[in-house]
């Protein structure tokens, strides 16, 4: 039975009819109890229980998904990753994970097809580039890798670019070590590596309420019955608020779809992802050849996961006014997926008023490139009861307080 | 795509507005007797519902005037447009709904 991935175990397999691959994690049946109980089956759940083996040694561990693991927002992504924040507190929490994405296909033995391939952003007047310039000594204050180019250095880099644009385009902001990575790989590769550490992959099971005695939480009720345990997690990005209500937990979140969409796939022609903000566009090539588009988020709350048209036309344009020649090429498939939307556009990561139950939430548009600190951090907060130090910042009473991060404004965050 | 009935101009295409958000909000008060968790509560804290949902729109492409709507946040279905300062009317799909 063949486990580990390697180019031995592939060539062992390939001579032997690939007959003796093990699945890649098992699906778990509920037990009646468990150390602690992870809701939601995305990245950040499937992270968080990972780390709460690796990390901490709590390997009797319960991670629920109500349909399939990954098939939430951490499927349905852009699969962006950089660390081009403005504050300290975010700026370090976002490059620890771009530090842990760097090193997770090993890490993880699962090759999340992590590529570095840099990641642009445009100016295309004056206040743009100053935002820019701004933005690029925050980040090398922070210490984090940050080129800035004016409009020779960004044609040299991306070629095709509109040569009469209507937005004109006056510079661009790199960070060489931002990219992508397979969004599914990400999923699967933490479920099979939590799995083999002995947590439980519990798919098709919903959590519908809460087990409360004495402002502590004592377990969950699922559609597969009744779960104990003290110590309960939550990363169930869009329906933050509709689960935590469920265990009287309010939260300042509101839930909008954000959609992207795909063309047909085409020879490469474009190696690094490209953000411009004035047209409202963000694009990639996947290694399949497909132009992978986002939109912006819908502008009125929404739990209807398919987006709509206005949104994706304006995107469209946008590509088009920056790469004529994608002109004639055809959409392949469209999608949404619903995103909980924070004023400061800053995460929540830790506990609760109820005792023993720990959220991460809040992710908005951005939190794909945030999965490994999540997970480790919401999984340093269930242990240990304390908050992680890069993730002290983002508490859930910073809304009380009003030590708000507002990256919103600070780095131009959509969400 | 949304259709929505603006009350001044009748139905029109969602492009033409925009979503000004939860309905039916009042500031708390007086300012100095409103505690910190109260002011969040005004400034962060919005109903997210899954269902039906008030909210206030503006047709800011048409006669620029607010006014109310009852949307369900999943189906997109508009049960009840009804004008600034007033209550969900009696008559109300969402209203039957909520009985
Ligand atoms: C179109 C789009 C493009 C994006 N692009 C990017 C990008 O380029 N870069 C980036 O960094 N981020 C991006 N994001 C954001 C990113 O995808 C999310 O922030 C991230 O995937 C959130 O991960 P998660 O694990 O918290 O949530 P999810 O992956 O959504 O997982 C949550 C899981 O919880 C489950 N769940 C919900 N309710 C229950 C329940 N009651 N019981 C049990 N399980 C439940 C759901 O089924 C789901 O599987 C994008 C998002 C979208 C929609
Ligand atoms: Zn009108």
């Amino acid at each position: 039975m063949t486990r580990h991935y390697s180019a031995l175990s592939l060539l062992r397999e390939g001579l032997n009819g690939q007959r003796g691959w093990q699945p890649a994690w098992q699906d778990a049946d509920p037990k009646p109890r468990y150390d602690a109980i992870v809701i939601g089956g995305g990245g950040h759940g499937l992270a968080t229980a990972y780390y709460l083996a690796k990390n901490h040694g709590i390997t009797n561990v319960a991670l629920i998904e109500r349909g399939w693991i990954g098939g939430g927002n951490t499927g349905r992504n852009t699969t962006i990753i950089r660390s081009n924040y403005f504050f300290p507190e975010t700026a370090a929490f976002f490059e620890f994970a771009l530090k842990l994405y760097e090193d997770l296909s090993r890490e993880l033995n699962y090759n999340i097809m992590f590529s570095q391939r840099g990641m642009w952003m445009l100016g295309h007047d004056r206040h743009g580039m100053e935002m820019l310039r701004r933005s690029a000594n925050a980040m090398r204050l922070n210490g984090i890798d940050a080129e800035l180019h004016n409009e020779a250095g960004v044609r040299a880099e991306i070629p095709g670019l509109n040569d009469s644009p209507r937005f004109p385009i006056l510079g661009g902001l790199n960070q060489p070590r931002g990219g992508s990575a397979r969004h599914d790989a990400v999923a699967w590769g933490y479920a099979r590596a939590a799995s083999a550490l002995g947590v439980d992959i519990i798919q098709n099971c919903e959590v519908q309420g809460f087990l409360i005695e004495d402002g502590h939480v004592r377990g969950v009720e699922t559609s597969r019955g009744t779960i104990r345990s003290e110590c309960v997690g939550m990363a169930v990005a869009g329906h933050s608020t509709v689960v935590a209500e469920k265990a009287g937990v309010r939260l300042p979140i509101s839930s909008y779809a954000l959609q992207a969409f795909v063309s047909e796939p085409v020879k490469p022609c474009l190696d690094t992802v490209l953000l411009s903000p004035a047209t409202g566009t963000y694009l990639s090539q996947s290694d399949k050849g497909e132009l992978v588009i986002g939109a912006g988020l819908d502008l009125y709350l929404s739990y209807a996961q398919r987006g709509n048209l206005p949104w994706m036309e304006r995107a469209a344009a946008g590509v088009i006014e920056l790469f004529p020649a994608f002109s004639r090429m055809r959409f392949l498939r469209q999608w949404a997926g619903i995103c909980d939307v924070v004023h400061d556009s800053t995460p929540i990561i830790g506990a609760t008023d109820l005792g023993g139950f720990y959220v991460n939430c809040g992710w908005g548009t951005g939190g794909f490139k945030a999965i490994p600190a999540g997970g480790w951090c919401l999984a340093h907060a269930m242990a240990t009861g304390a908050s992680h130090p890069l993730a002290s910042a983002f508490s859930l009473d910073r809304f009380r307080t009003g030590a708000l991060i507002d990256e919103a404004s600070a780095s131009g965050i959509a969400h | 795509m949304l259709l929505i009935t603006c009350p001044h101009c009748g139905p029109r295409a969602e492009i033409e507005f925009r979503c000004g958000g939860e309905g039916h909000i009042a500031r708390p008060g007086p300012h100095d007797a409103v505690s910190d968790a109260e002011w969040a509560d005004y400034l962060f804290y919005r109903t997210n519902p899954k269902g039906e949902h008030r909210e206030r729109w503006l047709h800011s492409a048409g006669c620029g005037q607010w006014f109310n709507v009852a949307r369900d946040t999943m189906t997109h279905q508009i049960s009840a447009v009804y004008p600034m300062g007033e209550t969900l009317p009696e008559a109300s799909p969402a209203k039957e709904a909520a009985r």
